[in-house]
């Protein structure tokens, strides 16, 4: 069973058999506009939590994405490189950026889950 | 932190209801607040190339100039020849230093009794102070912020006015003319920012909430923002200022020598003439060239080149992701022995190296109506 948690820079994780998968929300999706090109983290890179690790661009600018948790890089989108727009168009499932293993699954339990991410975005 | 002096609040556009109204998303942009996108950027740049796109530049500073000597006053401050635009047409032109630094750019058409001035608006308060004071008696400088400005622009942009403004389907390229269109008084000109053909109308601001209703309502026409117009201009190869020019850049570094106009090239009688002389006769230090990246990531402004021995030739003063040739683009100034067309270049890119080469301007034809 899995489960999807928020950060506040408006990625989703979520947990599969301690996989977790990265994604934006459609918030952050909406945000950003129309997405041109997204620049993945090679498969193997170690990330600390809230490392720069990714890069998306739309026409207008280029946006940081952040790791969410510490650990391993272990497989990235391979779609994503033909078709970034897979992230405006789905980015809650094909459009998905990165897969790592987590150090400490204990601070995926500490990020934000589905009630708190969206009272975050009612705030703003 | 110490207490930073508070921003003074942005200047909205005649238009902001609408904008509003039609689901503009709004920016920040040179001390005004004006719609960055409505569908999105694509759409709205693909919809401008293929047929027609209304564009709020409100913030544009308009002005005219009156009185006899108005054209020679302003060759005193800005190179061209204006004493020789006649009325009916506009002619581009730079605002220059003494040493040749680009001020600004605009442009100037002749109305017949005056001259009516468009400047960018983060240059426009600099700008009228700078001419204003180049003036003799007689000639007065009368600033527009009573007006707006739309630009209507694509391939389809004069079908549509030619419904509302039978008079403008025959304007050339640069004519201006002051008309009206279903009783709003306008001075419109064939001109623009995207590389397509279309107009440039300046309309008062009381009326330009209707004007803009009355183009929307053209089947060819949909509205687009600043982030299309800049994607537009970007392929068209026309620099912005503030990004591509700025008072270190002279016309001769950023490729706009045929502004500076023949009488007054040999006259050599505008502020910076010398330096232009000097790097007509033995070469500017930079010249400004387009690139074109190798695969798909945009590189920006602010991005080093290389040659290929890795010393740092120049730099990238405008990028984007082009809509037309699905692939990125870029202008920026490189020495003059890298500046010919096809010179393989790197780009360095976050810190990784990336192979592009120059590119002749513009990436994507123009298609102005001459």
């Amino acid at each position: 069973m899995s489960q999807t948690r928020y950060t506040s820079d408006h990625e989703w994780v979520r947990l599969d058999d301690g996989v977790a998968t990265v994604g934006i929300t459609d918030h952050a999706q909406t945000a950003l506009g129309d997405i041109v090109f997204v620049d993945l983290p090679d498969p193997g890179r170690d990330v600390t939590a809230g490392e720069d690790c990714a890069v998306v661009e739309s026409v207008k600018a280029a946006s940081d994405i952040f790791a969410p948790l510490a650990g391993k890089i272990v497989e990235t989108n391979p779609a994503l490189a033909d078709d970034p727009a897979l992230i405006n168009r789905d980015p809650a499932g094909e459009g998905w950026f990165f897969r790592m293993v987590p150090s400490d699954l204990a601070a995926f339990d500490a990020l934000m889950d589905e009630a708190a991410y969206a009272a975050l975005i009612a705030e703003a | 932190m110490p207490d930073a002096a508070p921003l003074p609040p942005l200047r909205a556009s005649p238009l902001a209801a609408m904008h509003a109204a039609l689901g503009a998303r709004m920016v920040p942009f040179a001390g005004w607040s004006l719609p960055v996108q409505y569908a999105g950027i694509l759409a709205e740049h693909r919809q401008c190339r293929d047929s027609a796109a209304l564009f709020d530049v409100s913030h544009m500073g308009q002005a005219s100039l009156h009185g006899p000597g108005a054209a020679a006053a302003l060759e005193r401050v800005a190179l061209g020849d204006l004493t020789g635009l006649r009325p009916g047409r506009q002619r581009y032109s730079l605002l220059t230093n003494d040493r040749a630094g680009i001020l600004d750019d605009f442009m100037a058409a002749s109305l017949g009794d005056r001259l009516f001035l468009v400047v960018n608006a983060s240059r426009a308060d600099d700008d009228f102070a700078h001419i204003a004071a180049a003036l003799p008696a007689g000639v007065t400088l009368e600033r527009h912020p009573d007006r707006a400005l739309l630009a209507l622009q694509g391939p389809l942009a004069a079908r549509a006015l030619g419904r509302l403004c039978p008079a403008t389907a025959t304007m050339p390229f640069m004519a201006v003319a002051e008309l009206d269109i279903a009783g709003i008084p306008v001075i419109a000109s064939r001109s623009g920012y995207t590389g397509e053909d279309g107009f440039e109308i300046s309309v008062p601001a009381d009326h330009a909430e209707a004007l803009a209703k009355l183009l929307l309502d053209q089947p060819e026409v949909t509205s687009a923002g600043l982030g299309a117009r800049d994607s537009l201009r970007l392929e068209a190869g026309l620099p912005l200022y503030g990004q591509d020019l700025d008072e270190y850049t002279s016309p001769v570094e950023a490729g706009l020598t045929w502004a500076i106009g023949k009488r007054r090239r040999m006259a050599g009688d505008f502020p910076g003439a010398a330096v232009v002389r000097d790097q007509l006769d033995n070469g500017p230090p930079r010249i400004r060239v387009g690139l074109q990246p190798e695969g798909r990531a945009p590189v920006r402004a602010g991005v080093s080149i290389l040659d290929e021995s890795g010393a740092t030739v120049g730099l990238v003063t405008s990028g984007t992701f082009s809509p037309s040739r699905d692939a990125p683009i870029a202008m920026g100034y490189v020495r003059p022995p890298h500046a010919a067309d096809g010179t393989p270049l790197t780009l360095m890119l976050r810190g990784k190296p990336v192979p592009a080469r120059v590119a002749p301007l513009p990436f994507v034809p123009h298609r102005y109506f001459r």
